[in-house]
């Protein structure tokens, strides 16, 4: 009996938590590039100050798994990529809603280095240098920096001279990460990411990519939350939406 | 076929080499657990256990701080001896026999246990050394324990993942064992290539457990 009534307890308990998990506010899920990560979470507040009963819930990875987890059928209502050709692969899919597709921000890739580096290289091709062991950047499959720096290390013709130096990450964060820890000797990554870091990591060059560096958003096409979506959208493209990322080292589109 | 076999081929050494060091070092540990007395000895026993229960990010988090480049050992090994640990196939046969050990000490310590320590006693009587009686006496009537503990280290190491993620990276060719390749596959949409991978690394388990199941059996 006293087992029972103790079970009966528990059993509402947790019909409590999942509950309150479910309930309440208009719920938006957003999947967003990792470089992204400090800027949207700055422009979710503000945008559920803006519109009172909207909860935005971030989901932030390299764009190339988003992309995997949006085909797999993951319940997202809004993508935004680090790159044209993620969205790309995403429309020629069919999975976003063709019409709301725009690019809202733009960045440069940049070389990084530990701060204790005694090293100071002021062009790509010094890297080759033996001082350069381990250099790390994005999985070039599927994480978009990866993608920007090989096609700059290829124009450079430097593509067999780093081949085996390469130390891959999942994100351009992991990346930002093995540099600051002085795990690698160098790294290419944001120069958004770079300010995150200012006591570990500094700047050694910005490096010109071919393709330049532009985010596309987008509604997703399954998305069961079309009007808040779009909202969401048009915010971050918005002068307050702008302002945040100015704020965070984005330029305009 | 070879996007199958390297990581495949990788998955093995690691694993192999891995049960090897948690082997030698969970049996000596074990041993020594099995038949001395001391104050501590449940700290001790504690501390070898909390590989299995702590989350493999948490021992990889653990590892890099100990032999990161920057790291409180890491450091001296990169000024003495130039060695890193961290993106290479050796970092990830150490995050491995870490996550493993307590699997090979928990079955050796408790098959000691089990042998009736007359017979040792006995072989002492016939003046065994005490390195004799371990090797001729302790270990052989402990050996089914021990080879279940062995084997379940094996498939431990083999699929062995968050830990050796943080320690190792994912270096296709490199340290890109069968597990990190299916994350990978399967993060890039690539899902044929993940179902290829994951039909050979259940293959491999497989054989590990019915092999394990044999070797157990004919001892009997």
């Amino acid at each position: 009996m006293r087992m029972s009534t103790r079970l009966r307890r528990a059993a509402v308990a947790a019909a409590l938590l999942l509950g309150s998990a479910a309930s309440g506010a208009q719920e938006l899920v957003v999947s967003a590039a990792a470089s992204l990560t400090n800027a949207f979470q700055a422009v979710g507040k503000s945008f559920e100050q803006a519109r009172p009963g909207a909860k935005v819930t971030f989901n932030f990875a390299a764009s190339g798994p988003l992309l995997a987890q949006i085909q797999q059928g993951a319940p997202v209502d809004v993508f935004a990529s680090a790159d044209q050709e993620t969205m790309n692969r995403a429309a020629s899919a069919n999975l976003i809603a063709l019409s709301t597709r725009a690019d809202f921000a733009a960045n440069t890739l940049v070389l990084i280095l530990p701060t204790a580096s005694t090293q100071a290289p002021t062009q790509l091709s010094d890297l080759a240098g033996g001082a350069f062991r381990r250099i790390s950047t994005g999985t070039p499959a599927t994480v978009p920096v990866g993608r920007y720096t090989m096609e700059a290390i290829d124009k450079a013709g430097l593509t067999e001279a780093l081949q085996s130096r390469w130390i891959y990450g999942e994100s351009v964060r992991q990346v930002l990460n093995y540099v600051a820890r002085g795990e690698v000797d160098a790294g290419f990554v944001y120069r958004t990411d770079a300010l995150i870091e200012p006591g570990k990591t500094r700047i050694a060059l910005t490096v010109p990519t071919g393709t330049p560096v532009t985010y596309p958003i987008a509604r997703v096409a399954a998305s069961s939350n079309a009007v808040l979506a779009n909202e969401f959208i048009a915010y971050v493209r918005s002068a307050p939406g702008q302002d945040i990322l100015q704020r965070h080292g984005f330029s305009k589109p | 076929m070879p996007a199958l076999f390297v990581p495949l081929w990788l998955t093995l050494k690691v694993a192999l080499l891995a049960t090897l060091i948690a082997g030698v070092v969970g049996i000596a540990l074990g041993w020594w657990l099995a038949r001395r007395q001391f104050a501590g000895r449940s700290i001790v026993d504690s501390l070898l256990m909390l590989p299995m229960v702590l989350p493999p990010t948490v021992i990889g988090y653990y590892l890099i701080v100990l032999i990161g480049r920057n790291g409180v050992f890491g450091q001296y090994l990169d000024r003495w001896f130039g060695i890193n640990l961290i993106f290479t196939w050796q970092g990830a046969v150490i995050a491995a026999s870490v996550v493993s050990l307590p699997l090979v000490y928990k079955g050796a310590r408790a098959a000691f246990e089990e042998v009736d320590g007359r017979f040792a006693n006995a072989a002492r009587t016939l003046g065994a050394g005490e390195l004799e009686v371990f090797l001729r006496v302790s270990l052989p009537l402990a050996m089914r324990g021990i080879a279940a503990g062995l084997m379940l280290a094996f498939a431990r190491a083999t699929g062995e993942f968050g830990a050796t993620l943080m320690i190792a990276g994912n270096l296709p060719g490199k340290t890109q064992t069968l597990s990190i390749a299916v994350y990978e596959a399967v993060q890039a949409g690539n899902d044929g290539h993940a179902l290829w991978l994951t039909l050979v690394i259940s293959v491999v388990c497989m054989v590990v457990l019915v092999a394990s199941g044999r070797l157990l059996q004919s001892r009997h």
